[in-house]
């Protein structure tokens, strides 16, 4: 299978009566590397959220499809299923759930019952993967999140997305937080994901991400939509330069979303 | 109080009881003055609950159980209580009013540590009963209720751990009520003498879903010197049960009396969880978890008395309600004048299911001292649509991340409980409840 697509098309979305997004398009191959770039406060998160489902982002126009199918109509578990995956920039603490066996449930949960995967088996998978991420092994038996730093937080969102395998994988601001050793190692997992079955969305601030995880793509958001795209080289030239020169080109004053 | 409905158990009654068990004159006396003290004595009167309308009044008295040949003849849903692990050697099954079941190691019987029901005990260590019963802890009139449980006492078990002895092997009882109509006037005695420890976990269980019964149950621990104790339960009383439960720490100098408490029961349940911090340095955590459904009323009080000086009291805790239950937490620290450097901390949690429930957390200070540290945090709350989100988000479905969350905020006491079978247990029942 040569990997999925997601599309998103138009999209508008609302929080609390606002509306943030305001005509979002782009769109993901299986193999693509893409990456979202933008000021603060122009909807990047806001695009990831709506994508996975989040309770209180509400798309009031547009759609979103993965292969064919509409994202739309599924309920957040469904779309997990259905291959997303959001690591998120800032992920829940979950006290008394252990990491461990919440990651159980995710896998098991995307099997079907009575193909579980054996403890064993399961064990073996996330040595491998934590011992890839340099990650503590205490951090298995430890409650969801719960007192991790900030650094902590991030890789434990790329042992779920090494172990999860998703079809088409967003990471929002997987870089921040990240010391430059850790940054590394993270790429490192996020890069042996590569192949042509997995697509990915990176938003980030920053290139040095971009150094070690070469994008193919690179968007920028403004005001609510995605107003340039081109290869990584633009990721350098807004290293260098910054976002004015595409202010200017654009005519944008303020590029975060005002709201109505 | 007013009391319409009166008693139908008289002197008489009590009198012959007492006889036929062959009971030591103490213990009979003992019967007949609570006797009359019930009814000049007022009910309990739980913070918040009205219980005044609850049955505590009308039950059958007496009901004989059959000995159990083999652990295998056990129900299912007893058997899986069972501590496996240990081979069930320090045991006491109780069925109805008889004792059915009975096994304590030899090197611990060697050693004069006593596990045995309590009409045994009264038999063959009348005196050390004596020195216990309603003494320290609990007193026959605190309340109508106590008066009523010290008259009618028809079942129990006495535990004894001699000076010096540390039993490592948690020791066990299982209050079986079979006969869906008998009531459960249960005492039980856990005495830790000086230096020495133990781990008790009990379980009571009854199935009576439509026919009326009473548990009016009274538990007396004592730690003496630098002794401690761990004390876990698991209540299961069906809901035609109406349940009173009084458990009572007594911790001297250097001792500790650690308590979790599974409070599963089906019916209106008034739980008070009270320990006195007597010795200087002693010790207490009281845990707590419940599940509350269907139409239920119950109230949990667990309070920590600070006597002794650099005392350490910790309670917590965790309920979840569904439907239309409704239940209040007590926690409640009192350091009383003297007991200086103590520390007494609560925390009352209670996450809400549905819209008909009521949860009520109350976490209470009452302080006599200056020298003292004290905290409190409570809250009453629901599932947190953005944890439910963020587990689903990994494929897992609404009702499995409910469940992960349930479980989750309930594990500080779940996992406290001494005995591996009783602690998946209670995590089955609370499966069984909560879905
Ligand atoms: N829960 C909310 N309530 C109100 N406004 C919100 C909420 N969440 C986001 N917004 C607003 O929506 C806009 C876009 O937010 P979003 O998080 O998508 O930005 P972002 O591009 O990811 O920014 P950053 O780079 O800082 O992470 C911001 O103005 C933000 O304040
Ligand atoms: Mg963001």
């Amino acid at each position: 299978m040569a990997g999925s697509t997601l599309e998103i098309k138009d999209l508008h979305v609302s929080i609390e009566g606002g509306e943030i997004l305001k005509g979002v398009n782009l769109t993901i191959k299986g193999g693509e590397f893409h990456a979202v770039m933008g000021p603060n406060g122009t909807g990047k998160s806001t695009l990831a959220s709506a994508i996975m489902g989040h309770p209180k982002y509400e798309v009031t126009k547009g759609s979103i499809l993965l292969d064919g199918e509409d994202v739309l109509e599924m309920e957040v578990d469904e779309r997990a299923k259905a291959g997303l995956f959001l690591a998120m920039q800032y992920p829940s603490e979950i006290s008394g759930v252990t990491n461990s066996d919440f990651l159980r449930s995710s896998i098991n949960a995307q099997r079907e019952e009575g193909d579980e995967i054996s403890l064993m088996k399961f064990i073996k998978e996330m040595d491998k993967s934590m011992d890839e991420l340099e990650m503590d092994k205490n951090m298995a038996q430890r409650y969801l999140n719960e007192g991790f730093s900030g650094g902590e937080k991030k890789r434990n969102e790329i042992l779920q997305l090494m172990m999860l395998k998703p079809a088409i994988g967003i990471l929002d601001e997987i870089d921040s937080g990240l010391d430059i050793d850790a940054l590394k190692v993270v790429a490192k997992g996020i890069n042996s994901l590569r192949n042509e079955t997995f697509g990915c969305l990176m938003i980030t601030h920053y290139q040095r991400l971009l150094d070690y995880i070469t994008p193919d793509y690179v968007h920028v958001m403004m005001k609510g939509r995605v107003v340039k795209s081109g290869g990584p080289e633009l990721a350098q030239r807004l290293e260098a330069e910054g976002y004015d020169w595409i202010k200017k080109e654009l005519g944008i004053e303020d590029a975060t979303v005002e709201n109505a | 109080m007013t009391v319409d409905t009166k008693l139908p158990y008289e002197k008489e009654y009590i009198s012959n009881y007492s006889a036929d068990r062959n009971e030591p004159e103490w213990m009979k006396s003992l019967r007949l003055r609570a006797l009359e003290l019930v009814d000049t004595l007022p009910m309990p009167k739980p913070e918040k609950t009205n219980i005044t309308k609850w049955n505590f009044d009308k039950f059958k008295h007496q009901s004989e159980g059959k000995k159990l040949d083999s652990l295998n003849d056990l129900p299912e849903d007893i058997q899986v209580f069972l501590d496996k692990e240990n081979k069930n050697s320090n045991l006491v099954i109780q069925r109805n009013q008889s004792l059915a079941y009975q096994s304590l190691d030899n090197s611990l019987q060697e050693k004069g540590v006593i596990l045995t029901d309590l009409s045994t005990a009264l038999e063959k260590h009348s005196e050390l009963v004596q020195r216990y019963y309603m003494k320290d802890a609990v007193a026959i009139d605190e309340n109508r209720l106590t008066a009523l449980h010290t008259a009618l006492m028809n079942g129990g078990l006495f535990v004894y751990v001699p000076k010096n002895v540390v039993v490592e092997e948690p020791l066990q009882a299982i209050f079986w009520q079979e006969d869906p109509e008998v009531a459960t006037f249960n005492h039980v005695i856990v005495v830790a003498e000086e230096n020495s420890s133990l781990t008790y976990v009990e379980n009571y269980i009854s199935h009576n879903e439509q026919e009326e019964a009473v548990a009016n149950i009274v538990t007396e621990v004592i730690a003496m010197d630098n002794a401690s104790i761990s004390f876990g339960a698991v209540d299961n009383f069906a809901k035609g049960t109406t349940v009173y439960v009084n458990r009572r720490g007594v911790a001297y100098r250097d001792a500790s009396i650690d308590w979790a408490l599974g409070q599963m029961n089906d019916g209106n349940t008034a739980s008070e969880n009270i320990t006195h911090l007597i010795g200087d340095n002693s010790h207490s955590e009281a845990k707590t978890v419940t599940v509350g459904r269907g139409d239920q009323s119950q109230n949990f009080t667990a309070k920590i008395v600070h006597f002794g000086k650099q005392s350490e009291g910790y309670i917590l805790q965790h309920g979840v309600m569904k439907d239309n239950a409704s239940s209040i937490f007590n926690g409640i620290g009192k350091i009383e004048h003297g007991a200086a450097k103590s520390n007494a901390e609560q925390e009352s949690r209670v996450l809400m299911l549905s819209k008909g429930a009521r949860g009520d957390a109350n976490p209470i200070l009452l302080i006599d001292e200056d020298d003292v540290t004290a905290g409190h945090a409570a809250s009453v709350g629901r599932v947190d649509p953005i944890q439910l989100y963020y587990l689903m988000s990994r494929g897992i479905s609404q009702k499995e991340a409910e469940r992960l969350i349930i479980h989750g905020f309930l594990a500080p006491v779940v996992n406290e409980i001494p005995i591996t079978a009783v602690r998946e247990q209670l995590t089955q029942v609370i499966e069984g409840k909560v879905y």
